[in-house]
């Protein structure tokens, strides 16, 4: 068969265009199920008893009260787990403390009780003797030799000397020489930049219901990114195999990277065992905020050395993240992304990852890269205005390309960040005046982008209708993106395709919904299954036309001879071939199974207009424009409203957010009052602008979109607020506060 | 837990008095929140809105009665209470969302005792008083003495809001309230302020109450703040004597909303800015 690809550009018929979310009814209606919404006969109320200490040493539990209550049916503590495999013992003593509670907020014991009312009464007997330790919550100050540890030997080689043990690593990238490169600069620019630790601010808090039988066949449905995960950790702490735990993702409302693990699962699984019978666990937004994943909280040291023309001569940045009780804060990756928008000849970076007692931090959308972007850019912001020069500019002079050797390592392909700031100095925000009290700033943003293991299964009905499985959680429109690239590569209609999410049991393993990676690695494997299954329907129409399956090809939806050699034979559609398969050999199917490479990078400039009240320190964004390369945009609004997505929680990172500890180590603003997300009246529409650079590692030239656009926005309201208020901003939230002491600060009142 | 819904306050009184942990529900926007987040398990909530006048407005002695149920969206429709005390009103405005707002109530506002409850320095600047029933009887009482501390209140057991009275709006009078919060809505005060003054033939400031929220353990009506403005045209210098009174008046403390040094200046900043309101509808004018 000859397939309908060649080397010209592509038309494309459904890829571009913008149909209704197979899924949004079901959503705006309230008939989508979340996780909170599965139900079992028979159900049990789980909950957590946490930890009111930031850390300590749990002496004893003693549950007898507990268990002696009515209606009690199991009672957990970290105990019962017994051994766990080394690669999920991190992930179980979150779940459930060990020797130690790490945090506040620290799960200790769990029951499952016939109602939540004795449930909630269960957890006050439990009585749980601790030993309070020194606690330590600050990055810098848990790096001093003499910090309270919370775990001894941990330590790896690469860290120096002179540390305490709560430095768990370091890591170090770049080339040339950042002596000689800031000997040859005319400026130079070396602050420290500080960012609080932001939450996700996913609306659905985690929930899951998990039944095992006396067989050991369990079933989970969860709010997850991903399911398979799910399963694979679960088992792994449970002893079980991974076939005998089915697991169903719910709908999911919002997860950012911080449903890429689990919390509850691993509970519940064992409750139900040990109750037989369904036990149901939800979060609330207090335990959601103490006990799941925020991203980390930073410390960066920035030397930037330019010349008086904009030519940036040697960049360096020291990052020190903390990734809260246990080692795997994102330091690494904020380590490689710092300087990936520069072409640079001398560039290092040296990552340090600090362990605190606070949560353990989750991956959040695009992670560790959007505090490096921050200390970068506002020095780059600030050495730009320094010599009087045009920021965009500036950026254009130095900018990564084709043929870059990035700052991490490998050499750029095609990418697009030239694009965007070209398009940014085009554009008319760039241009358009500025009131008293505002200012514009600019940042630019990087995100690598991830592919891995996927499969996708496409059948095809008796009637010509299509299902496609994929096993990943649609979170950002991937079953209106998959549908898409399903129906442009069959050539049918949208409305004659159907994407499901399917469970653990129905595909094979499936990496996480993160790293910008499902409509890329997703989308590839959907349209590689699509033609399997057209190789398979053109063989069933040569098989009817009796000629040679290679003298059939597939356009516009129907199975058709390839020439005149091939004979005349009116083109069979696909409905016709499904009509007749089970006559031609049976269904009709098409699958495909990768582990994805060529996931292309993208990059995005941001723009953002802020007013400063000098009187009070209340910013306000005025215009935020958003440029970014989307690689193919199969769903524009889904694309514009990602980028618009990333720039809100940007904003909210910039402006409010953040965890405030108090001197005990406790959370004080465990709730969406105090812990302050953007509101819709906080915002103005974020305009987007689509740039569509191609990446030659997808079919349609599709790059992931999801995590960029949450890396400029810090960067770029800093430097707006900076030149709205007058004084330089370094340390995120810019919260009224902060910024009415910088002005007057500025004034020296 | 039990709910009544009594048709009349004898029957509410005796509820209340009779139950250890009774809760009154009028509103419900703090109480159903607390009961969700497990904060309260309440023996007994007594619901008040069937009794007779809860959700009335009514004009009594050139003011307004303003029973305990009345929702902030009702307010904010009622074209006297807009006219007349249109800086209580939109300071009950401010609370919660457009779907709080159809629940809401003055009074729920108050015995919630959050010392950043936003109608209540917009009522104390307007010398609103309540009239309290127990199982004593009616009395009234000046708002400022019903905060106790955060979260507590003077109120007897048994003893519940039955209505709020502003009084008449005096002639060539205004009021106004402002808050800060970091978000432009969905938030608490960080610092409040409200202002309530009178104007002379000569455009000076004859009478005037300014009151501060969020600033201390209950709201605080500034003398000190009248007096700066009295006698004087509510601008230039005495703006400026008016900020500096209410920023030492304020006792503030660092917490998770706000600095001392912040609120101190953003009172003073507050009470500028609302002065300069109540003094333009004091004019007769529209701000």
């Amino acid at each position: 068969m000859a397939l309908d690809s060649s080397d010209k550009p592509r038309t494309f018929k459904v890829v571009g265009t913008r149909p209704l979310r197979p899924d949004g009814i079901d959503k705006v209606t309230g008939r989508a199920r979340f996780g909170a919404d599965i139900v079992a006969p028979g159900m049990l109320v789980g909950r957590v008893l946490r930890s009111p200490h930031a850390h300590a040493r749990i002496v004893k539990i003693d549950t007898s009260k507990a268990r002696a209550l009515s209606g009690v049916k199991a009672v957990v503590t970290r105990a019962d787990f017994g051994a766990v495999p080394d690669s999920v013992a991190d992930v179980i003593d979150n779940c459930m403390a060990g020797d130690k509670a790490l945090y506040d907020g620290h799960a200790v014991a769990a029951v499952a009780a016939s109602s939540a009312a004795v449930a909630r009464k269960a957890l006050r007997l439990i009585e749980v003797e601790y030993e309070v330790l020194a606690h330590v919550s600050d990055v810098d100050a848990a790096m001093k030799p003499d910090a309270p540890v919370l775990h001894r030997g941990r330590q790896e080689e690469s860290v120096p000397e002179g540390y305490s043990q709560n430095v768990m690593s370091r890591v170090e990238f770049g080339h040339g020489d950042i002596d000689k490169g800031l000997a040859e600069a005319d400026r130079v620019v070396e602050r420290t930049y500080r960012t609080g630790a932001t939450h996700q601010g996913y609306i659905e808090p985690h929930a899951c219901l998990a039944t095992m039988g006396p067989d050991g066949q369990a079933d989970l449905w969860c709010c997850t990114q991903g399911h398979y995960m799910v399963r694979n950790t679960c088992a792994a702490i449970l002893g079980m195999e991974q076939g005998q735990l089915r697991v169903t993702a719910s709908e999911i409302g919002g997860g950012f990277g911080g449903k890429t693990t689990v919390f509850l699962e691993p509970v519940a699984l064992l409750l139900s065992k040990l109750s037989g019978r369904p036990v149901k666990m939800v979060m609330s937004r207090s335990e959601v905020l103490r006990a799941t994943g925020p991203t980390s909280s930073s410390s960066i040291d920035v030397k930037i050395g330019m010349t008086k023309d904009g030519r940036i001569t040697a960049g360096f940045a020291q990052l020190r993240y903390q990734g809260g009780a246990y080692p795997g804060s994102p330091v690494d990756m904020g380590s490689m992304s710092a300087f990936a928008p520069y072409d640079l000849e001398n560039v290092k970076t040296v990552g340090f990852d600090v362990v605190t007692n606070r949560p353990k931090a989750a991956a959040y959308r695009a992670p560790g890269a959007p505090m490096a972007a921050f200390a970068v850019e506002s020095a780059v912001d600030e050495l730009a205005k320094g010599f009087g020069l045009d920021p965009l500019e500036v950026r254009l002079k130095n900018a990564a390309r084709e043929g870059t050797v990035a700052s991490y390592g490998p050499t750029f392909p095609a990418i697009g960040l030239e694009a965007t700031l070209e398009a940014a100095r085009a554009h008319p925000h760039w241009t358009a005046p500025l009131g008293e009290n505002q200012g514009r700033g600019v940042a630019c943003g990087f995100w690598f982008n991830f592919g891995g293991d996927t499969c996708v299964t496409l059948n095809v009905t008796p009637d010509g209708t299509v299902t496609v499985s994929e096993g990943n959680p649609d979170i950002g429109g991937s079953r209106a993106s998959m549908t898409m690239m399903a129906a442009e590569e069959l050539g049918i209609p949208y409305t004659q395709v159907r994407t499901i999410i399917a469970d653990t049991g129905s595909l094979g393993q499936n990496e996480v919904t993160d790293g910008s990676r499902v409509t890329f690695a997703v989308g590839l494997a959907t349209i590689e299954a699509a033609r399997n299954a057209k190789r398979e329907m053109c063989k069933r129409a040569a098989m009817v036309w009796g000629i040679d399956e290679e003298a059939v090809e597939w356009v516009d939806g129907a199975a058709r001879p390839a020439g005149p050699n091939a004979g005349k034979h009116d083109p069979m559609t696909l409905k016709e071939i499904a009509a007749i398969a089970s006559n031609t050999g049976g269904p009709i199917a098409g699958h495909y199974e990768v582990n994805a490479e060529g996931a292309g990078v993208s990059f995005g400039t941001h723009m953002v207009d802020v007013e400063v009240d000098p009187d009070t320190g209340a910013p306000k964004i005025l215009r935020y424009t958003v440029f970014q390369d989307a690689g193919k945009a199969v769903h524009p609004a889904y694309v514009e409203g990602q980028f618009q997505g990333g720039a809100v929680q940007g904003i909210g990172w910039a402006l409010n957010e953040e965890y405030i500890y108090g001197e005990d180590g406790v959370l004080q603003n465990a709730g969406f009052l105090d812990y302050r997300i953007p509101v819709a009246s906080d915002l103005p529409m974020i305009d987007t602008v689509i740039l569509e650079i191609a990446n030659p590692g997808h079919p349609y030239g599709v790059r992931g979109v999801g995590e960029t656009p949450i890396v400029p926005p810090l960067a770029a309201i800093a430097n707006a607020v900076s030149a709205a208020a007058g004084v330089r901003m370094t340390d995120l939230p810019m919260s009224p506060p902060r910024i009415l002491a910088a002005i007057q600060g500025q004034k020296g009142g | 837990m039990r709910y009544e819904a009594p048709n009349s306050v004898e029957a509410a009184v005796d509820l209340l008095a009779a139950t250890e942990g009774a809760y009154v529900l009028a509103g419900g926007t703090d109480l159903l929140v607390k009961l969700r987040a497990e904060m309260l398990e309440p023996d007994l909530v007594v619901d008040i809105k069937r009794i007779a006048g809860m959700k009335d407005i009514t004009a009594e002695n050139g003011g307004w009665r303003i029973g305990a149920a009345v929702s902030g969206a009702e307010m904010g429709e009622h074209a006297g209470l807009l006219r007349d005390w249109p800086g209580v009103v939109e300071a009950v405005g401010l609370i919660g969302s457009t779907q709080v707002q159809g629940r809401a109530t003055l009074a729920g506002n108050l015995c919630n005792a959050s010392p950043a409850a936003d109608s209540v320095p917009a009522m104390v600047a307007a010398n609103a008083t309540l009239r309290i029933v127990g199982p004593k009887g009616s009395r009234d009482v000046a708002v400022i003495d019903v905060p106790a501390s955060p979260g507590k209140t003077t109120l007897a057991p048994g003893e519940f809001i039955a209505s709020v009275f502003l009084p008449a709006k005096p002639e060539h009078g205004g009021d106004a309230y402002l808050r800060f919060i970091p978000r432009t809505e969905m938030d608490i005060a960080v610092v409040g302020c409200g202002v309530s003054l009178v104007l002379d033939g000569a455009g000076k400031v004859s009478a005037a109450r300014v009151s501060l929220g969020a600033v201390g353990p209950k709201v605080m009506l500034v003398e000190a703040g009248a007096e700066a403005l009295i006698g004087r045209a509510p601008k230039g210098d005495a703006l400026e004597d008016l900020a500096a009174v209410c920023s030492a008046a304020a006792t503030p403390i660092d917490d998770k909303r706000g600095t001392v040094d912040f609120r101190r200046h953003v009172a003073g900043v507050l009470a500028r800015r609302a002065t300069e309101i109540a003094a333009i509808r004091a004019k007769g004018e529209t701000a």
